[in-house]
């Protein structure tokens, strides 16, 4: 039996949560701030989603609201006994003068399973937002199961990055050749986006040999990294994240 | 549409730039990606299918007629590494002076007067394509061979591949260039926030490390 589960979090500038409620396999916890941030920490995604399952995520950030959400593991995308494949949606908002840390943990593709997942965000002119995606194929040893993520953010209106990721046996073919993965089992980005960035915008620069930092067209840093496996990437994340935007 | 004129902008002679640039080709031959043809055809379909695609919608979109503001904007959005930016805004500079003078026409002068930095190469392509009489189907094509015909030719001079091989590569991607050219078409017919964003994490990264190689062969 496949599931529909929308949860949602709502941040006011008080540091109040309106609105914070799960629902099915996505639990939402209040959990102890950090610095300025309130906090919310989703709990037990783990075994969720299964082919055919439709989750999402919406998270409003008012004006002025200052928000982290994490996660207490990684989310694991598994075969159900559905064929369809399973969906998962976020979708933020961040108002004007609002912050934003998104740093859940690792989205694993588990050998089988087959999963959409699309992140859509909307940032005011004055929004800031640090957003951090890790996509590993397969747990330790396996093969890839199918992935396709896609990652669209407008500020202000206008499109700041759209970037989907295709792997696995259902994505077309050359997605482990020389010009995607090159072999590597594990893909990161860390997308940080600041007004201050117009005025001084990030130099591109390597992170090591498989990781660089750019400058986007429009106020933002883009970490994209691959790694052979998430520890490694996690890594290469956590130094660009303490670097571009400690807490 | 014209058969001909499709060739003629399709042709590697015509004089856009295009041979000065491998497609990330240059960075994956040195770092031991590409050794052999089929190392250079996994290179060459993975590209097609995320660049290439992606690439091949905005030429589409431009050679429908949406919005070449709208389209450059999406292009940026599509193109994090600033080294692939400037270079697809180079390509599209030389791309419109070669245009300009072959299929003379006001559409094509106002994209020009608009983008005086150039416009993202493929959006020039699917102007360019439009000026020439063809459709947009022709100008995903158009992308969809060069994405995998600049690195097919760059190997070859790089690694001294041999050229019967590396042109056998591209004609087994001949029915994948199809389908991506195809779906680049069809989704341009839906407009712009229908565009594929289909994007390749190595070709971003590579770029910019190669972008500040001392010496290099290729300008990308």
């Amino acid at each position: 039996m496949s599931l529909r589960a929308t949860a949602r979090i709502t941040a006011d500038a008080d540091g109040g949560l309106p609105l914070l409620v799960g629902d099915g396999p996505l639990a939402l916890r209040r959990t102890r701030a950090q610095g300025p941030y309130t906090r919310v920490t989703v709990v037990g995604a783990m075994s969720a989603p299964l082919g055919g399952d439709r989750l999402a995520i919406e998270a409003e950030v008012r004006d002025g609201a200052r928000l982290l959400v994490d996660a207490a593991a990684a989310t694991l995308a598994l075969p159900g006994r559905s064929t369809e494949p399973a969906a998962y949606d976020v979708r933020i908002s961040v108002g004007e003068e609002g912050v934003l840390r998104w740093l859940p943990e690792q989205l694993v593709s588990v050998h089988g399973s087959e999963l959409r997942m699309r992140t859509t965000v909307e940032l005011a002119a004055t929004a800031r937002l640090v957003l951090r995606e890790e996509q590993i194929l397969g747990r330790h040893g396996e093969p890839s199961g199918t992935l396709v993520t896609r990652l669209t953010v407008r500020r202000a209106g206008r499109p700041l990055l759209d970037q989907e990721l295709a792997f696995g046996p259902g994505a077309p073919g050359g997605w482990d050749g020389g010009a995607v993965l090159g072999g590597h089992r594990a893909t990161g980005q860390l997308l940080v986006v600041d007004p201050a960035f117009a005025v001084k915008p990030v130099d591109a620069r390597p992170i090591g040999e498989h990781a660089v930092v750019t400058p986007l067209a429009g106020p933002a840093a883009l970490v994209t990294a691959v790694a052979p496996d998430a520890l490694v990437l996690r890594r290469l994340l956590d130094a660009a994240l303490a670097d571009l935007a400690p807490c | 549409m014209s058969r001909s004129a499709l060739l003629v902008l399709a042709d590697g002679r015509f004089p856009a730039g295009g041979h000065a640039h491998s497609g990330g080709a240059e960075a994956a031959v040195r770092a031991g990606r590409i050794t052999d043809a089929a190392g250079l055809e996994s290179f060459c379909r993975g590209r097609l299918h995320t660049t290439g695609l992606t690439s091949a919608a905005l030429a589409a979109g431009a050679a429908h007629g949406l919005d070449p503001h709208g389209l450059d904007a999406a292009a940026d959005a599509r193109t994090p590494s600033p080294a692939l930016r400037d270079a697809a805004r180079r390509l599209g500079r030389q791309l419109m002076r070669a245009a300009r003078a072959t299929w003379p026409c006001p559409e094509l002068d106002a994209l020009a007067a608009a983008f005086p930095r150039g416009a993202h190469q493929p959006v020039v392509l699917g102007a360019a394509a439009r000026a020439a009489g063809l459709g947009p189907e022709d100008a995903a094509h158009c992308v969809a061979y060069e994405t995998v015909g600049g690195p097919a030719t760059a190997v070859v001079r790089l690694l001294g591949l041999d050229p019967y091989q590396a042109t056998a590569v591209l004609a087994r991607l001949a029915p994948e260039m199809d389908r991506v050219a195809e779906r680049a078409a069809a989704a341009a017919r839906q407009g712009v926030d229908a565009l594929p964003a289909a994007s390749a994490p190595l070709l971003d990264i590579t770029a910019e490390q190669h972008a500040a190689w001392p010496v290099r062969l290729f300008a990308s």
